[in-house]
């Protein structure tokens, strides 16, 4: 790896540690996001030429602190006998504890936030992406995105969060937020929401880096597993995901040995010892399906039955249309598309997932099952009206034109 | 998510304003483009000129066959329009009703499917 490389991989992984360090001392979180950020910065054009230094957090730690010095000294000169103070306890900078990053995380998953700034937030300050990348990650301008994470952390000001972590009795309701926001990263980099690009490899990778540390520091929880798992057993047909002219291939037509053994064999053992050990969750459940897809040798060799099953635990466990559209889908390979179809109708109704392009899309795929070349044609048009990704219209377009 | 609003105009209900009417409305897109501006979500506006002004292009057999005015003869008429990067359509549509033409025309609120240039 190049000494440049190696450096960035490390930064990345300082990032929150730093970060948290300089919060639980000091507090302000703003402010200390932008001295790490110049602390990062600093790193990023010494490291490489000069060499890493003996113990990089503390050089970061310092290097951030020296910075808030520096930003209060301009602040005020009120604060200069409270700096003396401050600069003294530099001298034993203390390498932060690992759980501090879970603090973080639960900082910037704040409920005061809306999903969308709570992942814009997470991936900035954790995972220690520069705004710039944050930005082009989201596709939208630096100037635009640097606002959204302004606002989010003035939100977090104004909703007087604290640096530390939530209390025993709300710890699991925000454990969930945080693996929903993770969540949520993965699958904006993985199937982007708009856009002309299918796959946003910088999310996904940023997404399933996050979730491992969460599991380093939470061994023993079996969602956190099961979310790593489902990540690593959903990225692992990446490369069989898109043709090389951007176009996507469903998971029916892939070439499986395109998929990445590694990552399905470290899914899998995570998610059957997760099963095995720990309390049944929803992404248990998704990544054991996930799981039946990826050992089948042959998507015709699919164990449509066992994920059938599957779907039917996760809708009872955590109902959601989606849960029931996916069902419908397995339930039409065990019974036929009529049965399909029939529970696609419950979804008429449903004003979450009426208009969404993935139910004229299912159903347009059952309708060319049960041999309705015209009604499946009618169908496919319509999801390619509802999509707003250029590669699933380009794919859905072409479905519709081979049953003109 | 990237939302395009654009703005109808028509021409009778713009005369039919006063003076002061018309000079809110001005003031109004200052005002609108200094709070988008400052939350983050503005990214890009344009106003138009007036329909007389413009042409259709169509290539017909190679050939390009040029006719002034709009495509569709209709009295109302696209004016400008905002490109915003906002958090949910609720969004998108709570700033459509903040531009001051909304109160005397009307605002379509389109999400944008794909994008390309320097920096949008």
């Amino acid at each position: 790896m190049s000494p440049v490389l190696e450096v960035e991989g490390l930064l990345r992984e300082l990032a929150p540690q730093v970060l948290a360090a300089l919060v639980r001392r000091h507090g302000q979180f703003d402010a200390c996001e932008d001295a790490v950020q110049e602390a990062l910065l600093a790193a990023a054009t010494q490291w490489p030429a000069e060499g890493v230094p003996d113990n990089p957090r503390a050089w970061l730690v310092t290097v951030g602190s020296r910075r808030l010095a520096d930003l209060w000294r301009s602040e005020s000169a009120r604060r200069r006998r409270e700096e003396a103070v401050f600069a003294a306890e530099l001298e034993d900078v203390e390498v932060p504890a690992r759980d501090d990053t879970l603090t973080l995380l639960f900082l910037c998953c704040h409920p005061a936030l809306t999903p969308a700034s709570q992942v814009a937030l997470t991936v900035r300050a954790v995972g220690g992406l520069t705004t710039a990348q944050v930005a082009r990650a989201f596709l939208v301008p630096e100037a635009t995105m640097a606002q959204r994470i302004s606002r989010a952390k003035q939100k977090i000001k104004a909703a007087g969060a604290k640096f530390s972590m939530p209390p025993e009795g709300e710890r699991d309701e925000r454990l969930r937020a945080v693996l929903h926001v993770l969540y949520l990263i993965f699958n904006e980099g993985y199937t982007a929401t708009a856009g002309d690009q299918l796959l946003r490899g910088e999310l996904t990778g940023e997404a399933i880096r996050l979730t491992r540390a969460v599991r380093e520091l939470l061994p023993e929880d079996g969602e956190v597993a099961g979310l790593l798992a489902l990540m690593l057993l959903t990225e692992s047909r990446r490369a069989a995901r898109s043709r090389p002219d951007g176009s996507l291939v469903p998971l029916e037509e892939q070439d499986r040995s395109l998929w990445n053994a590694a990552a399905i064999a470290e899914g899998v053992k995570l998610v059957s010892d997760a099963l095995s050990t720990t309390r049944l969750g929803p992404y248990q459940l998704q990544a054991a399906i996930a799981a039946v897809h990826a050992e089948a040798p042959t998507a015709a060799e699919t164990d449509w039955a066992e994920i059938a099953a599957l779907y039917a635990l996760l809708g009872q466990m955590a109902p959601n249309p989606m849960v029931t559209l996916n069902h419908a889908v397995a339930v039409a390979m065990v019974r036929g598309p009529e049965a399909g179809l029939a529970m696609l109708a419950g979804l008429e109704g449903d004003d979450r997932v009426s208009a969404h392009h993935r139910v004229a899309a299912v159903r347009a795929h059952l309708l060319e099952m049960a041999g309705d070349a015209a009604a499946a044609r009618e169908s496919y048009l319509a999801a390619a009206r509802l999509t707003l990704s250029m590669p699933e219209q380009r794919y859905l377009l072409a479905k519709a034109a081979n049953l003109a | 998510m990237k939302y395009l609003l654009m703005i109808y105009m028509n021409d009778e209900t713009w005369a039919g304003l006063s003076e002061r009417e018309r000079d809110a409305v001005m003031a109004g897109h200052d005002e609108f483009q200094r709070l988008t501006r400052e939350s983050g979500e503005l990214l890009d506006t344009h106003a138009l000129g007036s329909p007389s002004t413009t042409a259709v292009v169509r290539v017909r057999d190679g050939d390009p066959v040029v006719t002034d005015g709009p495509f569709l003869e209709t009295k109302e008429y696209l004016a400008g329009y905002y490109l915003m990067d906002c958090e949910s359509r609720e969004r998108a549509v709570e700033l459509a009703a903040m531009i001051p033409d909304s109160r005397y025309n009307a605002t379509e609120v389109w999400p944008v499917m794909f994008s390309a240039g320097v920096d949008v």
